[in-house]
């Protein structure tokens, strides 16, 4: 077991190593200064020369990339070229909204989906079964945002149950934060919900069709203990790969989700870095995801050696 | 009062009578076998006596065990019976077990399950059963996970579990048919040996006659859902009544009557001292592949018209030095030459004569293709293909030879059964006419009758074309029946060969004695 | 849902989204590009089906021509998708276990590790927004899905003996896989491209509400939305409207793609195999 975590806990370096490396060469490639935008298109050559100096804009692109990726080491993201302050700080304030919203969303999703899932495959075949795919079916197709919208309508709007928008922070306690995390957190839920349920389901009604289920039964175990103690975890494994690649989703519905909801998160703060030609703040945040994303992965691959012992061993 | 009593047992499933009317009775501590082909229906009727069938079955009749109906009870009845009081071995040891429970978690699951041990026990029980199944858990330790046992050592766990709670009635289902020779004959060993001690009652399900001649006290022969024959087998064998037995004991105990050898054959293929080992596969990115040894220093030599036999149980090696033959796979060293030339690295010109029928009726073609144009796949071997009209030609010439029409060529695969299958398999080796044939396993996937139908054909070949083949099979009847000479392969290497017949009379070497002594034998009277 | 049901439910569906698209090419009932501010905001009416947006242009009218820039990135993305994806998984396939496999197999791992929508919002971002760089970002994640799934299905198929028997008759790996393990994956694209149309037209349509699509005056689902979200607590139809239709069209899509699926595997269809 010790042998795989760390086989995969180098498989994960390298990614990152790979990851940081194609990040900064899409950002670095992109057109447009940003001392120049910064300064506005009448700037003189020559201040534009100095800002650049400052920014650290003239150094060779490896020796910037170097920088940054040992700056991520100790936690230092650099200054944000707009705002000369530590990305880091701006990164941080952001990811307290951003990274409880995901978890929140899968949360819900996994609730709602996981007893949906095994309700359709051991009623497979009845109404109970056609319903429940009939509703997934709809929730797969309905983009988030657009829910959300439909949410804020309802429930904020005409039932006043919770704010159209914006974030009441957290020093106002735990429970308010949450309230206005609530209805964003369902938008993105649902439609992960819907997939999740249905790969819940398929997984255990073909776990169901194994010859071991038939031994277990042939040794006397009733319909329920078989699927609690035998087919449930053998269908968890491509249930976990599901919800691994649901977080990346997740994370990248939440940026769209903060639109609707004028919450303050990660989402913002790229969409404005962009706008603003803020290379480090982007280069940082979306390196931040994508180690986010990569760490679950790990994490699923571990929890996959938990599930199955056939995949501890090396003989 | 009778163990089991059986009557009027029908199963419809959606409209068909896959059972129709079965009537049995098992006496305690008997042995009743219940042989036939597929699609006879008696893996059917080993589910309804568990009441394990499918959700669209609809049973009925009477299955009564101890005086007790089972048929009509409700779920939790029967789930106090299963296990307890009857049990059930499966055929699939590979697939029988959770993968990712332990074995002992498995067997203590069976004794927990009926509350015939508390938590503390439970695991002693599961021990000491494990050891009568001839697993102690010294060489097994009850931690180990199934994919760590061998086919052989799964299905003995999977009888453990059925025996844990001394059922009254055990019923194997094709018990030993996905194992090998000498596994099957100790597999078969210990069920008689349970039987007797715990005296069980037994229904043995199998396809192979030989099997249940040695085991069973009483036979039971079906055909497309009933029982068309019953008897003790000393009866059943002297005195066979209905026409179906007779076919079907004629089917197994078929023997081939071949050509003779052409006076003075030449050498068509040599190998010599052929060694190859393969990579198990990865295991991950960072570590080396491990090798295994398939094959070591192989040497044989197959004459012009003489029909060479390998037999070999799974892992002997037979199925790699096949693929260095056909050019699959590269070999380490040695040399294989065929009429004198070498094949490694061959082209296509050396290569189009020999040709190859596989095992898998099902699989061998592409779904996709026309009979006709997967007869002709291999004449892109040839370097000038001839015209299509004669490639037409050929096409129909040679699915006359084998027993199928003209027509047949515009159907697909699929229309096909698995026996005509493999004479359209047959076909398309034949149709470059190849100096060597190999058939790998070509009539193991196949029924008895149909069985002996192909051997049949394949003699009826060898005469026409003039075929050499090797015949590779783990089924030493068939080999037998089909070969002059026969290699016996153990562990990547030829422990013996010889004439066949000289060879399973009178085998000299101690594995091949062992393998011939496990094959069932059937009767001869 | 019966397969048969799922099957004729989606395609009548999807063929009619993509009638309307190509229709609007010749006819609208209105001209989406004239404003109209007097008509604005009517609710669905016989005049104007789906009623109007608060510049007065005609709902259905700019639902039919943005279905066509929802299906033309959503295609071309599956285009691209399938043109690189599924030959990458034939190499990968067909050289299993050896270096270019694993090359194939991290550099897939890697692309699934970045979350698509964010890559996808970056190059749009950072190269301009508009369909042609929408449809590249989409396009791009397509490219290991079908890798992927051309890989596992060609992988099984070369265990197949049918293949054992070409490959004794001296066929190279390159013909094999176009002359036997292509036809035979089709049916797994097939199923897969629809998959990825439905999952291309949400993308396209997130792309756009946030900005980053097709730009102005080339309408679009996403976009329209976007200009809905102010109003919607008076004028609900002008979310409804292309809400709808987006979901109408991935759900066409899906229940394509599952009857399809049915049609597809012999074990489904009863037939003898």
């Amino acid at each position: 077991m010790l042998r795989y975590t760390l086989k995969r806990a180098l498989s994960l370096a390298l990614s990152l190593c790979l990851a940081s490396v194609i990040i900064f060469a899409v950002v670095e490639v992109a057109p447009g200064d940003p001392a120049s935008f910064m300064l506005g298109i009448n700037a003189q050559p020559d201040t534009v020369a100095a800002l650049r100096t400052e920014l650290g804009l003239d150094q060779g692109k490896f020796a910037r990339y170097v920088a940054w990726v040992s700056g991520m080491f100790s936690g230092d993201f650099g200054l944000s070229y707009t705002y000369r302050s530590p990305v880091s700080d701006m990164i941080a304030d952001r990811l307290w909204i951003s990274l409880p919203l995901a978890l929140y969303a899968l949360l819900i999703s996994t609730a709602i989906a996981f007893p949906t899932g095994l309700y359709a495959a051991s009623r497979r075949g009845k109404t109970g079964d056609a319903a429940v795919m009939g509703v997934t079916q709809l929730g797969v197709a309905i983009p988030n945002f657009w829910f959300a919208m439909i949410l804020v309508v309802i429930f904020a709007i005409k039932l006043r149950w919770f704010s159209a928008g914006g974030f009441a922070g957290w020093d106002k306690g735990v429970f308010q934060g949450l309230k206005s995390l609530t209805l964003p957190a369902i938008a993105l839920a649902l439609p992960q919900a819907a997939i999740l349920s249905r790969v819940m389901r398929s997984a255990l009604i073909e776990t169901l069709s194994e010859d071991y289920i038939r031994t277990a039964r042939a040794k006397g175990l009733g319909k329920r203990a078989t699927l609690w103690r035998h087919a449930l975890r053998n269908a968890m494994i491509p249930v976990l790969t599901i919800i691994g690649l649901q977080f990346s989703f997740l994370m990248a519905g939440a940026i769209i989700i903060e639109q609707v909801f004028f919450l303050p998160g990660l989402g913002r703060l790229v969409f404005q870095a962009i706008t603003q030609r803020d290379l480090i703040v982007v280069e940082s945040v979306v390196m931040l995801l994508v180690f986010a994303v990569i760490l679950v992965n790990f994490l699923v691959d571990l929890a996959y050696a938990a599930v199955d012992p056939r995949l501890r061993e090396r003989s | 009062m009778s163990l089991l009593a059986v009557k009027d047992l029908s199963v419809k499933i959606g409209g068909n009578f896959v059972l129709d009317k079965i009537n049995f009775e098992l006496k305690h501590g008997e042995i009743l076998a219940l042989t036939g082909e597929s699609g006879s229906g008696k893996s059917m009727t080993a589910l309804a006596l568990m009441q394990l069938l499918p959700q669209r079955a609809a049973c009925s009749g009477s299955i009564r065990l101890e005086g007790k109906e089972i048929v009509g009870l409700d779920d939790r009845a029967l789930c106090s019976l299963r296990g307890a009081q009857v049990s059930m071995v499966f055929q699939e040891p590979m697939t029988a077990l959770n993968p990712v429970k332990t074995i002992g978690n498995q067997v203590m699951e069976a004794l927990l399950e009926h509350g015939m041990a508390r938590k503390g026990d439970a695991y002693h029980k599961a021990a000491q059963v494990l050891e009568r199944v001839g697993l102690p858990p010294s060489k097994v330790p009850l931690n180990s996970y199934p994919h760590q046992l061998s086919g052989g050592q799964r299905q003995r766990v999977v009888i453990a579990m059925a025996i844990a709670l001394r059922p009254k009635l055990l019923i194997a289902d094709e018990p030993t048919t996905a194992l090998d020779v000498t596994t099957q004959a100790k597999i078969l060993e210990l069920l008689k040996r349970l039987a007797k001690e715990d005296q069980i009652g037994m229904i043995l399900i199998t396809h192979d006659l030989a099997v249940v001649a040695d085991m069973a006290d009483d036979i039971a022969v079906m055909q497309s859902g009933r029982i068309v024959e019953q008897a003790r087998p000393e009866i059943l064998f002297r005195a066979m009544q209905h026409p179906y037995t007779k076919a079907l004991f004629a089917a197994s105990g078929h023997q081939v009557s071949l050509p003779d050898l052409p006076p003075d054959p030449q050498p068509l293929l040599e190998v010599k001292q052929v060694t190859r080992s393969y990579r198990l596969a990865r295991r991950s990115f960072w570590e080396k592949p491990k090798e295994k040894v398939a094959v070591r220093g192989v040497s044989f030599v197959l004459r012009q018209g003489e029909r060479l036999g390998l037999v070999g149980e799974s892992g002997c090696g037979k199925s790699t030095l096949t693929r260095a033959i056909l050019g699959l796979d590269p070999i380490d060293t040695g040399e294989i030459r065929l009429n004198g030339s070498s094949l490694q690295g061959a082209g296509a010109e050396l290569r189009r004569d020999i040709q190859v029928v596989f095992q898998d009726p099902y699989g061998s073609f592409n779904p996709r293709h026309k009979v006709a144009q997967l007869i002709k796949e291999p004449y892109h071997l040839l370097s000038i293909p001839p015209s299509r009209k004669e490639q037409e030609d050929a096409v129909v010439s040679v699915l006359k030879s084998v027993g199928l029409r003209a027509e047949d060529r515009f159907k697909y695969i699929h229309e096909f059964s698995g026996g005509q299958r493999q004479r359209i398999a047959i076909a398309r080796a034949l149709i470059i006419r190849p100096k060597l044939v190999i058939f790998d396993e070509a009539v193991s996937a196949l029924d008895v009758s149909v069985r002996a139908q192909i051997l049949d054909l394949i003699a009826e070949l060898a005469e026409e074309y003039g075929l050499s083949y090797l015949f590779i099979s783990h089924d030493l009847f068939v080999v037998r029946s089909i070969t002059d000479r026969c290699l016996v392969m153990h562990n990547g290497q030829i422990v013996e060969h010889g004439d066949t017949k000289e060879l399973f009379d009178n085998p000299k070497h101690k594995y091949s004695q062992e393998l011939i002594a496990a094959a069932p034998r059937l009767p001869v009277f | 849902m019966s397969w048969t049901r799922s099957l004729t439910f989606g395609a009548v569906v999807s063929l009619f989204v993509l009638l309307i698209a190509m229709v609007s090419f010749v006819w609208v009932p209105f001209d989406v590009t004239q404003l109209n501010i007097p008509d604005k905001l009517q609710r669905p009416n016989f005049v104007h089906w789906l009623g109007t947006d608060h510049f007065g242009r005609d709902l259905f009218s700019m639902i039919m021509v943005g279905a066509r820039t929802s299906i033309a990135v959503a295609l071309l993305a599956v285009g691209i998708g399938i043109g690189l994806g599924v030959p990458l998984g034939l190499a990968a396939a067909a050289r299993q276990g050896s270096f270019l496999d694993e090359v194939i197999m991290r550099t897939n791992d890697l692309i699934f590790a970045f979350p698509s929508l964010v890559i996808a919002i970056l190059i749009t971002a950072l190269f301009g927004a508009g369909a042609m760089n929408a449809i590249i970002a989409i396009g791009i994640f397509n490219i290991p899905v079908f890798a992927r799934v051309t890989r596992g299905g060609a992988l099984s198929l070369w265990q197949r003996e049918f293949i054992l028997s070409a490959r004794v008759s001296g066929k190279s790996a390159l013909r094999i896989s176009v002359e036997h393990i292509l036809p035979n994956v089709s049916n797994l694209l097939i199923v897969q491209g629809t998959i990825q149309f439905s999952l291309g037209i949400l993308a396209e349509a997130g792309l756009s509400y946030v900005g980053l699509g097709a730009q102005p005056p080339t309408p679009s689902w996403g976009r329209m939305l976007a200009d809905a979200q102010t109003m919607v607590s008076f004028a609900p139809h002008l979310a409804i409207v292309p809400g709808s239709a987006i979901i109408l069209t991935v759900l066409g899509l899906n229940l394509l793609g599952d009857g399809l699926r049915d049609l597809l595997d012999p074990k489904v269809r009863d037939r003898p195999t």
